[in-house]
C-alpha cells in the first residue's frame, strides 16, 4: 500500500524543492477534531482522557458556543492516578457511569487518548473492550488518539473514522462509500448528484447518526472526500472497499474530475458524466469569476495545518490565477496526495513538517499577498502588514463540490476585499 | 481522575504564559508537546493581540520521545535566547513534559547565556492551576530579580509616609493586573485616575506591561496596591516580609469596596481621607439604583459564582448597592477560600467552594436564582435553566475583552456594573404585564422584548438524543421512603401562571411545603398554602 518509489522520484523531480522540516511547529492537536465532530454525530460524547491542559485547549476552541448540553469532556488525571495510587480502569469506570447517568441519550462514547494518557501508557484500547461489555447494547464505546505527540489537527478525524471501521457491518452490497467530514448541505447534494448518474447506493462515513453506520465489504467503492484520512482509507482497503484515487473535490476541477472517478467506478459513460456535469462546472466557474478578478496574479503562502494545502493551493493556482509561495504540509500521503501533486505546477515549493521561526523568515523575505495560517500567527502577521486567511475555517465551511467553488474562493477573496474596503483616513 | 466538562482554570504554564505575554523583554521556553501552541490563541485571538507570545515551544514528538529529549530543550533555549534576546528567560514544562522528566530548569542553568537572569518554574500540573502558575511565576521572577537588593535582616522597616520627607507625591505599585484577567487593561486606566486624583503616582504596574527593569524598581514605591491576589497575593506577601512594604489589600470594585480603598491608601501613605460623597459625585452608579425604576430589583434572587475576588466584590455589590438578595456564593479559587466563606456566613449562606462545573450547576438549579453572575461556564448552566446571566470573571472569552472602555473597578467600573447587570433583566414594566396577561401572542413567556435576538427560554422538551435538549424536568419528584410527589393538572396550571422567572422558586418551595406536611399530591390549594407560608 505504501508509496512507491516512482511516485518520490516524479514528486521530487517535478518539485526538486521539497523541504522537510523539523522544529517549533505551531499547530493544532488531533483533539481539535472534537469541536467538529460533535456536531457531525450528535448522539456522540467525546471523553477526553488526559490533563487539564487537554480540557482547556477544547474549551478555548469551543467555549465560545454556548452548550446546554455539554458533548464532550475530560477526565482529568491527578497526581493519585500518576502515583498508581488510584486504579485507572476503575476510576474510568466510575466517571463514564456518572457521564452516562446525566446524560442517558448518548449512543456512542469515545474514549480519546491524549499526550499524558499516551506517554503513561493508559490501554484505552482495553478500556472501552470493558466498557462495551458491561453496556453491551446501551452505548457503543469506542478509542482513539487525539495526542499532540501522534496526531496533528485534522488526523484526529482520521483516528477516530478509523475507530468507527471494525463497527461497520459487513455486506457485499454495492455502494459509493463518501468518507470525510461534510457539511450537511454539501453532502446532501453531492449524493443526490450520484444518484443522478444511476449509483444504487451512497453513504458517507462519519454518519449523521453514530448508530448508523454504512456497511463495507468487497461492493463498496471509497472516495475519499478530505485528503487527511491515510489510516481510515487503508483500513476500508483492508475490509474490501475499493479505493478512488482521484483529486479532491475543492473547486470545479477537482470536484468534476472527483465525481468522475467516482461514476467511472461503477461504469456510468463519460458523456452520461459530461451531460450532469459540464453545466455545473460552467456555473461554478462563473461563480469563481469575480473573486480570480481579485486573486489573479497574487502570490499565496500556505502553512502546515490540515494538509487541505495542497488541493486547496492546486485551486487557485488553476482556477484563480494564483501563484503559489510556497505550499505547506504538517504531513504529506504521497499516494492519497498523488494526484493534486501531479497538478500542482512543476517547481512549486512543497514542505512538510515545520519550523515555525524559519518558515516565517521566509514568509517575511516573501512578502506574499496573502498568507493561509492558523490563528496564532494570523493577527501577529496582519500586524506586519501581511494579508491572512485563518485556515482553521476551511474545516468549519461548506467548500466541497462544483456548486461551492464560489464560495471557496471568496473565502480567499474576502481578506484582500476587506483590506481593501477598510479606510481610516 | 475528575469528569471535568468545564474547566475554570488552564494548567498552571497557562498562567506562566499570563505574565511572560503580559510582560515586555520576558520569554518563556516551554517543553511541550506538538498542539500546545493552542495557548498562543489566548493572547491571539480571545486578548486580540497583535503579536506572538514570547513563548517557544519544544513541541516534542512521539519519535522524539525515543531520543533525546533533553538535547532538544537546550536547543529549544539557545535558539531562543539567540534570536530574541530577552532581558529574563522563563523555563518551564507542561503536563506532558513533567511526566518525561528532563528538568528544563536545571539544563538552562547549566547553559551559558550570557548572563542573563533565569527563572526555572515548578509548576505541578497535576495539583495546581492557572492563576496559582500565574502567582507563582511573578512570585519567582520578582524574587530572582531582587535578590541582590534584599535588605539584611532586622533592616528598618521603610515607611509609607516617607515622600513626605523626601518632598515629593507618594507613589505605588499596582500588582496584579495581566492578560487574561478580568478587564485588566481598563481597571489598570481607571484605578491610575483614581489615584492621580488623590495626589498618588504609580510607580510600578506589573506584570502587564512591565519589563524586568521595571520589577527592579518595586522597592522604590511607598506600598504595594494588591488589585489582583489570585495573581499579586504571595508577591505581595514576600514583598511585605523581605523589604518591608505595606499592602493596600481592599479591592476596589464597587462603590463601598472603593471608598473602603481610598479610606485605606489615604490612612497608609497619611494622605486627606477622600471627602463624604465623593461617590455620588464621581459615579451613577447610586443614583441609577436609588432612582424608582430600580425599585423592582429589590429582592431579586441572585447566584453569584467566579474567581473569589471577583465574587466577593459582586456579592457586596448585589446585596448593599443594588439590592438584590444573594442566594448563592462560591468561587473555584480554593487558595482564597476562606475570604469567601466569612462573606457567605455574613449573608446567611454556605459558600460553595468547587472548580466542579457540575456541582455549580447543581447548586444554581437547587438555588432557583433570577440572575446568574458568573464566568462564561455559569452562561452555560444558566442557559440550559433558562436564567438570564452576566459574566463577573474569568474564564472569559473574546466578548469579555471589549473594545470599549469597561473596567470593573472605581467609579466607572460601577457604572459599567450597573448597566452589564441589569441588562439580562425583563424590564419593569413588562414583568408587570407578564404577570397579568398571560395570552399575549408575541410577548409570551421568558420572551425579552428589550434584548434584540432574544428568545424565550427553551421549553423542556422531550429529551431527544438528536437535539442535544436538556430533558423535561420530571413533574414527580422523588419523596424520600414514600414514594413520589404529584403535581395535580391544577396544581400545574396553577404554577404554570407564576411568571417564569419566580416559577422555580415556586415549585421548589410548593414541594417543600408539601413534604413538610406529608402531602402526596399537589392542587393548586397547596401552591396557595405554600405561597402564604412561605411569605409569613
Amino acid at each position: 500500500m505504501g508509496a512507491t518509489s516512482v511516485v518520490d522520484g516524479r514528486l521530487d523531480g517535478r518539485h526538486p524543492e521539497l523541504l522537510k522540516e523539523s522544529g517549533q511547529r505551531e499547530v493544532f492537536c488531533g483533539l481539535t477534531s472534537i469541536v467538529w465532530l460533535h456536531r457531525r454525530m450528535p448522539d456522540a460524547f467525546f471523553l477526553v482522557v488526559g490533563s487539564r491542559t487537554c480540557a482547556h485547549l477544547i474549551q478555548s476552541a469551543a467555549g465560545v458556543m454556548i452548550f446546554a448540553e455539554p458533548r464532550f469532556g475530560t477526565a482529568i488525571l491527578g497526581e493519585r492516578d500518576l502515583a498508581g495510587l488510584a486504579d485507572a480502569n476503575e476510576e474510568l469506570d466510575r466517571l463514564v457511569k456518572d457521564l452516562l447517568e446525566r446524560r442517558p441519550e448518548i449512543r456512542t462514547l469515545f474514549l480519546v487518548g491524549s499526550c499524558p494518557s499516551e506517554v503513561i501508557k493508559l490501554d484505552l484500547a482495553k478500556a472501552a473492550d470493558r466498557l462495551n461489555s458491561q453496556l453491551r447494547g446501551r452505548v457503543m464505546v469506542l478509542n482513539y488518539s487525539g495526542s499532540g505527540i501522534e496526531t496533528t489537527f485534522t488526523q484526529g478525524e482520521d483516528q477516530a473514522l478509523l475507530a468507527m471501521v471494525p463497527l461497520m457491518p459487513a455486506s457485499d452490497v454495492d455502494q459509493l462509500l463518501i468518507v470525510g467530514t461534510l457539511a450537511d448541505a454539501v453532502e446532501d447534494r453531492l449524493v443526490q448528484l450520484f444518484g443522478r448518474l444511476g449509483i444504487p447506493l451512497v453513504t458517507s462515513l462519519p454518519p449523521r447518526r453514530s448508530t448508523e453506520l454504512p456497511p463495507i465489504g468487497p461492493g463498496t467503492r471509497v472516495l475519499l472526500a478530505q485528503p487527511f484520512l491515510s489510516a481510515t482509507a487503508r483500513a476500508l482497503v483492508s475490509r474490501g472497499g475499493r479505493l478512488i484515487s482521484a483529486p479532491y473535490p475543492f473547486g470545479v476541477e477537482g470536484s468534476r474530475a472527483w465525481m468522475a472517478a467516482g461514476a467511472e467506478a461503477f461504469g456510468v459513460a463519460p458523456a452520461q458524466v459530461a451531460e450532469l456535469l459540464d453545466p455545473l462546472v460552467e456555473r461554478g466557474r462563473r461563480a469563481i469569476a469575480p473573486h480570480r478578478e481579485l486573486l489573479a496574479g497574487k502570490r499565496l503562502f500556505l502553512l502546515p495545518d490540515s494538509q487541505l494545502e495542497l488541493s486547496l493551493a492546486r485551486f487557485l493556482q488553476r482556477e484563480c490565477g494564483m501563484e503559489l509561495v510556497e505550499v505547506g504540509t504538517p504531513y504529506l500521503d504521497r499516494q492519497l496526495l498523488d494526484p493534486e501533486l501531479a497538478l500542482l505546477p512543476e517547481g512549486t515549493r512543497i514542505s512538510e513538517g515545520q519550523d515555525v521561526e524559519r518558515q516565517l523568515e521566509r514568509v517575511r523575505a516573501a512578502r506574499p499577498d496573502l498568507v493561509v495560517c492558523g490563528l496564532g500567527l494570523a493577527n501577529p502577521l496582519e500586524a506586519e502588514g501581511i494579508a491572512t486567511k485563518w485556515s482553521i475555517e476551511l474545516v468549519f465551511s461548506p467548500i466541497h463540490g462544483c456548486d461551492q467553488a464560489g464560495d471557496l474562493a471568496e473565502l480567499f477573496a474576502r481578506s484582500l476585499r476587506r483590506r481593501a474596503a477598510l479606510s481610516f483616513a | 481522575m475528575e469528569l471535568t466538562l468545564w474547566t475554570y482554570e488552564g494548567p498552571p504554564h497557562v498562567g506562566a504564559m499570563r505574565i511572560a505575554t503580559s510582560m515586555e523583554g520576558v520569554h518563556y521556553v516551554l517543553h511541550a508537546p506538538q498542539g500546545d501552541t493552542y495557548a498562543d490563541l489566548l493572547f491571539t485571538m480571545i486578548e486580540r493581540r497583535d503579536r506572538r507570545p514570547p513563548v517557544t515551544y519544544t513541541t516534542f514528538q512521539a519519535r522524539d520521545l525515543g531520543g533525546d529529549t533533553a538535547e532538544l530543550v537546550k536547543r529549544s533555549i539557545s535558539e531562543a535566547v539567540a534570536r530574541f534576546q530577552p532581558e529574563a528567560l522563563l523555563v518551564g514544562e507542561s503536563c506532558t513534559a513533567e511526566l518525561i522528566q528532563d528538568q528544563p530548569g536545571s539544563l538552562a542553568g547549566g547553559m551559558d547565556l550570557g548572563g542573563i537572569p533565569v527563572v526555572s518554574l515548578e509548576l505541578p500540573a497535576y495539583s495546581k492551576k492557572e492563576n496559582w502558575g500565574a502567582a507563582e511565576t511573578l512570585y519567582q521572577l520578582v524574587r530572582g530579580l531582587l535578590k541582590a537588593q534584599l535588605p539584611a535582616p532586622g533592616f528598618e522597616k521603610p515607611s509609607p509616609r516617607r515622600w513626605q520627607q523626601e518632598g515629593r507625591r507618594p507613589r505605588v505599585n499596582l500588582l496584579g493586573p495581566s492578560l487574561l484577567g478580568f478587564r485588566c487593561r481598563d481597571d489598570v486606566r481607571e484605578i491610575t485616575r483614581l489615584l492621580d486624583g488623590h495626589g498618588i503616582d504609580v510607580a510600578v504596574v506589573a506584570p502587564l506591561g512591565a519589563r524586568p527593569a521595571d520589577l527592579m524598581r518595586i522597592p522604590s514605591a511607598d506600598a504595594n496596591v494588591c488589585l489582583y491576589p489570585e495573581v499579586a497575593g504571595s508577591l505581595c506577601s514576600w514583598l511585605e516580609r523581605s523589604f518591608g512594604m505595606a499592602t493596600v489589600r481592599t479591592v476596589p470594585i464597587g462603590i463601598g469596596a472603593t471608598t473602603a480603598f481610598l479610606e485605606e491608601i489615604c490612612g497608609l501613605l497619611g494622605l486627606e481621607p477622600p471627602a463624604a460623597g465623593e461617590a455620588d459625585r464621581r459615579s451613577r452608579l447610586p443614583w441609577y439604583s436609588r432612582s424608582v425604576d430600580s425599585t423592582y430589583l429589590t429582592g431579586k434572587r441572585v447566584f453569584i459564582f467566579g474567581d473569589a475576588t471577583h465574587a466577593i466584590a459582586a456579592a457586596r455589590i448585589a446585596s448593599q448597592e443594588l439590592g438584590f438578595k444573594v442566594v448563592g456564593l462560591g468561587t473555584y479559587s480554593r487558595e482564597l477560600a476562606r475570604e469567601v466563606r466569612a462573606v457567605a456566613q455574613e449573608l446567611g449562606l454556605e459558600a460553595l467552594i468547587s472548580d466542579d462545573y457540575l456541582a455549580v450547576e447543581a447548586a444554581m438549579a437547587e438555588a432557583a436564582p433570577e440572575l446568574v453572575l458568573g464566568t462564561q461556564m455559569e452562561r452555560h448552566s444558566a442557559k440550559r435553566l433558562g436564567i438570564p446571566c452576566a459574566v463577573i470573571s474569568t474564564p472569559l472569552h473574546v466578548q469579555d475583552v471589549p473594545a470599549r472602555t469597561s473596567p470593573q473597578m472605581g467609579w466607572e467600573g460601577a457604572n459599567v456594573i450597573f448597566d452589564t447587570w441589569v441588562h439580562p433583566l425583563m424590564m419593569g414594566l413588562e414583568e408587570h404585564l407578564i404577570g397579568m396577561f398571560r395570552h399575549d401572542f408575541e410577548f409570551v413567556d421568558g420572551h425579552l422584548s428589550h434584548l434584540e435576538g432574544a428568545s424565550a427560554p427553551t421549553k423542556p422538551a422531550e429529551a431527544d438524543p438528536t437535539d442535544g435538549q436538556a430533558a423535561a424536568a420530571p413533574l414527580a419528584t422523588a419523596l424520600p421512603g414514600n414514594g413520589t410527589l404529584v403535581w395535580s393538572p391544577d396544581g400545574e396550571a396553577e404554577l404554570a401562571k407564576i411568571p417564569f422567572f419566580v416559577r422555580g422558586k415556586v415549585r421548589k418551595n410548593t414541594e417543600a411545603y408539601a413534604r413538610e406536611r406529608g402531602l402526596a399530591l399537589i392542587d393548586s390549594e397547596a401552591l396557595y398554602e405554600a405561597k402564604a407560608h412561605f411569605s409569613s
